[in-house]
């Protein structure tokens, strides 16, 4: 395996493809998540997403922030080149709903809410909490996992290069166009 | 952040190697051995140790169980003093300005003043506290996953150097090619693809 900190750089860019991809998967293809995911009752983007476009050696970010707020601006840097850097999803399956955001560069999950649990009220309380919470919190780290596992084996196959790549292109400008 | 928090961040380690003997008895020693220390250290400016999940603040891994089911749940704890550098540079100039007047000269050398400024922050560490920061951790032997409760680099760092040195076992962050390579079950083929990928520049 490559040097740790080298591969951390070097692959940056495969995190922020994934994410590119599950916005695109979002957005066209919610059938294709159950497959992915059997529990799943939807899984939308929440009120955040930041995009990033290095074309020509420059940095532009573009950072879409608010409920329900219009993601075209990044749709339309989509179509200039750019991909998205981090994203805030709500995910849903059976009566629960999470909601985090991941970053591309680290798949790092950071402002996890999980659904309700029991309060502690007691020290005896601590031990089924704190089952219940690593249960909800592995149903996220499941997801996300599953989703990229699903996702590099695309990302590495010819179907990458010959359809998704321009799926994506075709979806992000037909979406700005209309 | 912690577990128990209502928000929380995550990020996700492989436990690479085999501890060397029985699971449980094997961690309790290696968190007894590192434990953050009880009574402050006064002249040192941080410690860093292990401390029990369920009492932080005083750690104890004899009346507060670590393993929780097939998890184990502790957490890492950095204390560290913060001495604002305004703070210091008042003490220095007018530990300067007493040493001056008590000796009569008008100017220090470079090394009285170093020997100053070390004595100021040494005399200030000695009189403030530290802050705590406890980070959870759980860590689930058998499938060799490790969820750390913070995406703080320095603390991941501290992480990966102790968990290393209590347990000897490597702790691999699961970023995108790590993620790849070790989670996805890449055959050898794909994994050669994987090492010659490229951005994707189909959006310019």
């Amino acid at each position: 395996m490559l040097d740790i900190a080298v591969a951390y750089n070097r692959y940056k860019f495969l995190g922020n493809e994934f994410l590119t991809w599950l916005w695109f998967l979002i957005a066209t293809d919610q059938d294709r998540l159950h497959k992915y995911d059997s529990g799943i009752v939807s899984l939308t983007v929440g009120n955040r997403l930041v995009l990033e476009n290095t074309r020509n050696n420059a940095k532009e970010t573009i950072t879409i922030k608010g409920d329900n707020a219009g993601l075209e601006e990044g749709l339309l840097a989509i179509t200039k080149g750019a991909a998205v850097t981090e994203i805030h999803l709500s995910y849903k399956a059976g009566a629960h709903t999470w909601e985090f955001s991941l970053k591309g560069e680290s798949l790092n999950i950071s402002n996890l809410k999980l659904p309700e649990t029991g309060p502690v009220e007691t020290p005896d309380d601590i031990e089924g909490v704190v089952l219940e919470k690593v249960y909800l919190i592995e149903k996220v780290i499941g997801l996300v996992n599953n989703l990229f596992t699903h996702f590099i084996h695309l990302r590495v196959s010819h179907a990458w290069d010959n359809q998704t790549a321009s799926q994506i292109r075709k979806w992000a400008t037909s979406t700005t166009s209309n | 952040m912690g577990l128990l928090s209502s928000r929380m961040s995550i990020t996700r380690y492989k436990v690479v190697g085999q501890l060397d003997g029985p699971v449980h008895e094997t961690v309790y020693q290696g968190l007894k051995a590192h434990m953050v220390p009880k009574i402050e250290d006064d002249g040192s400016d941080a410690a860093v140790g292990w401390t029990s999940f369920e009492s932080p603040y005083s750690p104890d891994f004899e009346s507060y169980s670590f393993v929780f089911g097939t998890y184990m749940v502790f957490a890492l704890r950095i204390d560290k003093k913060s001495i604002p550098p305004k703070l210091i540079q008042k003490h220095y100039v007018l530990d300067v300005a007493k040493h001056l007047a008590n000796t009569g000269r008008h100017f220090l050398s470079g090394n009285e003043k170093n020997a100053i400024k070390e004595n100021v922050f040494n005399t200030l560490v000695r009189r403030i506290p530290s802050t705590p920061n406890v980070y959870d951790l759980v860590w689930e032997h058998d499938t060799a996953s490790l969820w750390f409760f913070s995406n703080l680099k320095a603390a991941n760092e501290v992480l990966e150097t102790l968990f290393l040195k209590s347990f000897k076992l490597q702790l691999i962050r699961l970023f995108p090619y790590t993620t790849a390579d070790l989670v996805a079950g890449l055959s050898d083929q794909e994994r050669d693809v994987l090492g010659k990928l490229e951005k994707n520049r189909s959006g310019e």
